[in-house]
């Protein structure tokens, strides 16, 4: 029991540390994925009114003042700029219809009846402005988790899907764990053998071979990427050697297409496999595979049998990390990939950076999250399952 | 004396920490766009701003993304101090109060600057555009004039290299397909306008290799990859002069935009960099730019002053500007989040 809690207390630091610097931000920006607080924050009492209004049709005057008020003062007290920005991302053309009308109503519009706004901006007569506003009420949506799964929610509170041409974020996930999980079957593949040779030679030429693997992370994974393109470019290396060798005749699209994405993702990850399963396949007591064979057990026979549930746990380590780190990418992606080739991580890093949205990345990172998590958890009961 | 030595000890990396991260004990910090962009400001300013003032300078570079600044204010990190922004970091960040409000009468008054360079967050740092870029020694004679040019693959077979956003994208196929500069931003504020760009993307979308980094261009260029592309002039210049290349720009049509030197709103560091900004945007300062990047100056004085060689492959040069057009940060601030979905869509189709 003791020795426990002294355990305890000594990755404590660690533990609180990560808890302050990791866990919480994590939360923290996850959670902007389901709250609204920009609107009901910046204009208490029209988010109020929005609240009793009952949505049908055009909403009463006294809501229209409140909210031409409460409009006037944030555009004074310079904060405008969040209801104008959170109703933007739902009805595109909502920032520049209210900075353009607390202008007017800053120069001395009339702002007192819904008809004095109409005439500032006819778009006030529309239903669509205000029951967005009415979504954007707070304190809880669902409109970027919706959102990013290429869904919305309309006046009668519906769940449809969002026009075609505007429908990308499932196609995009659908696309991220295809090349995630192509990625790791190819680093399985290339990997196995190598691991596989680097446990079974000598250590004397075993490590220097280890070294070898271990080189290109001495790399940034950008110039391993600009590398490839070098490489397989229309007349670069590969193709001028694969029509020297009569191969093809003439350049084959190599690169800045999903082929290119395969090849320099599985090149930048494949040590992350080969490492984890090296550690393993030295764990291998050798004389088990000398033990089948004397019983009579072919080379093969012997290596399904023995080695191979030995070395799974390897596998599915090296495959599950392998896995994490390729949802994640999107330099080598842009870099080396064509237009069908763009993966999630494009998208979070967009909204994050450039527009602002963190709502919409947060509802993003979250259902990219939750597949991963779900694949850790299976990772590891397949580790547990298999025989020791 | 053991337990005071061993408190020392312990204490010892706290002091050292709290050291490393008081801002106050770092030098005043520049955030630039890295490559050929920073090594000429260093060289233009930088070196001489410390050499006269005394005032010793930390460099930094980023890829823009006015999110990057605002994780910084709001995790409390206050490392950076003038950062050189676009023109949509600048509007969002100056709404949501991440930067300084300038003194613009130390600056010398708005009038002394190009009307597109002056804003109540930021001034002017640079003026570039995109042009269409070709490699002279692959397309000899007359080559693509204008975007309907660089539309037409038969004429011209072969790749095209375009940025992979929705951004300069639609505003080169509008023009592309005949539509008058000056109405480019008002047609893209209609549905139909937006189709009409998509549609005549959809004509070129066979043929073109979309980048994501400029500094892929030289190399897609270079190596037959694409025959032609969109590109900032900045590095098919140097690679003329360096490399002795033959790439050749055509500026009919070419989108044009400022980027801007702007204070973080937390900077320790307020009054050296806004002696730094005074620094970098006076005129005989700014002339030396000139020489060392091919860009377009801000300053009004300093734009008179300047060799007339050093003009000829910016957006300074008037001869340049037929057809221009100036980005609409407003349009992209409002526009953007629906049309990289849309474009992202689109380009995966």
């Amino acid at each position: 029991m003791t020795r426990r809690w002294v355990s305890f207390a000594l990755i404590a630091p660690l533990l609180a540390f990560l808890i302050v610097s990791f866990i919480v931000p994590v939360l923290l920006m996850l959670a902007r994925a389901v709250t609204d607080r920009d609107l009901d924050r910046t204009w208490p009492a029209s988010a109020a009114a929005l609240r009793t209004w009952d949505g049908e049709g055009l909403p009463p005057d006294a809501l229209a003042r409140t909210v031409a008020r409460e409009m006037l003062a944030a555009h004074r007290a310079g904060t405008l700029n969040r209801v104008a920005n959170r109703l933007n991302y739902d009805l595109v053309g909502s920032r520049s219809l209210l900075y353009t009308t607390a202008d007017r109503l800053a120069a001395g519009a009339p702002g007192e009846t819904l008809a004095d706004l109409a005439r500032i901006d006819r778009r006030w007569a529309r239903a669509d402005i205000w029951t967005v506003m009415r979504h954007a009420d707070g304190p809880l949506t669902s409109y970027y988790l919706l959102a990013a799964l290429d869904r919305r929610i309309d006046t009668g509170g519906h769940i449809l899907r969002v026009p075609r041409e505007q429908a990308v974020f499932v196609d995009i996930f659908l696309r991220t764990f295809k090349i995630a999980s192509l990625v790791a079957l190819f680093c399985a593949l290339l990997g196995y053998p190598v691991a596989y040779l680097l446990a079974s030679l000598p250590r004397r030429i075993a490590n220097p071979l280890l070294i070898l693997v271990l080189l290109p992370f001495w790399t940034s994974a950008l110039v391993r990427t600009a590398a490839w393109a070098v490489l397989l470019q229309t007349n670069g290396v590969v193709n001028d050697l694969l029509q020297y060798m009569g191969l093809v005749d003439a350049p084959v699209q190599l690169i800045y297409n999903r082929l290119g994405v395969y090849v320099a993702m599985t090149h930048v990850l494949l040590p992350f496999f080969i490492l984890p399963l090296y550690g393993v396949m030295k764990g291998i007591d050798p004389t088990a595979m000398r033990a089948a064979s004397s019983l009579g057990a072919p080379p093969l026979l012997a290596f399904l049998k023995v080695y191979l549930p030995q070395s799974l746990p390897g596998v599915a380590a090296g495959a599950v990390l392998v896995f994490t780190l390729a949802v994640g990418y999107y330099v080598t992606p842009a870099l080396v990939g064509g237009g069908a080739d763009q993966m999630i991580s494009a998208s979070i890093a967009f909204y994050t950076s450039q527009s602002l949205n963190w709502g919409m990345a947060a509802a993003l990172s979250l259902l990219l999250l939750l597949p991963l998590l779900l694949m850790l958890f299976a990772g590891r009961t397949m580790v547990r399952t298999v025989p020791a | 004396m053991m337990t005071r030595r061993a408190l020392l000890a312990l204490l010892a990396p706290l002091l050292l920490a709290s050291c490393g991260s008081g801002s106050d004990l770092r030098p005043l910090t520049v955030v630039g766009w890295g490559g050929s962009s920073q090594d000429a400001h260093r060289q233009a300013y930088w070196s001489a701003f410390s050499r006269t003032t005394g005032i010793p300078l930390r460099e930094d570079s980023w890829r823009g993304g006015v999110g990057v600044i605002r994780t910084k204010v709001m995790g409390g990190d206050t490392s950076w101090d003038i950062v050189q922004v676009e023109t949509e970091d600048l509007i969002l960040g100056c709404e949501e109060g991440l930067f300084e409000r300038l003194d613009w009468s130390a600056l010398g008054g708005r009038e002394a600057f190009i009307p597109t360079a002056v804003h109540d967050c930021g001034v002017g740092a640079m003026l570039w555009s995109y042009v269409i870029g070709y490699d002279g020694d692959r397309i000899k004679g007359a080559g693509p004039r204008n975007w309907a040019d660089f539309w037409d693959v038969k004429r011209f077979p072969g790749k095209r290299g375009m940025r992979k956003t929705p951004k300069y994208s639609l505003e080169f196929a509008l023009l592309a397909d005949g539509v008058p500069p000056d109405q480019v931003y008002p047609t893209l504020r209609t549905p139909a306008g937006i189709d009409r760009a998509f549609r005549k993307l959809d004509e070129i979308k066979p043929n073109v290799v979309w980048w994501s980094s400029i500094s892929q261009v030289p190399d897609l260029l270079g190596s037959g990859e694409v025959v032609m592309s969109v590109t900032s002039p900045g590095r098919l210049v140097v690679a003329n002069r360096t490399e002795g290349r033959h790439f050749k720009l055509r500026w009919d049509g070419n989108i044009y935009a400022v980027d801007y030197w702007v204070i973080l709103a937390n900077s320790p560091r307020k009054q050296e960099a806004e002696q730094l900004l005074r620094f970098m945007t006076r005129p005989e300062n700014q002339m030396r730019l000139a020489r060392f990047i091919p860009t377009g100056l801000t300053n009004i004085e300093a734009n008179r002053r300047v060799d007339p060689k050093l003009k000829r492959d910016t957006p300074s040069d008037p001869a340049n500007m037929t057809n221009a057009l100036e980005l609409d940060a407003d349009f992209w601030v409002e526009y953007g989040d629906q049309l990289t979905q849309r474009f992202n869509a689109w380009v995966a189709r």
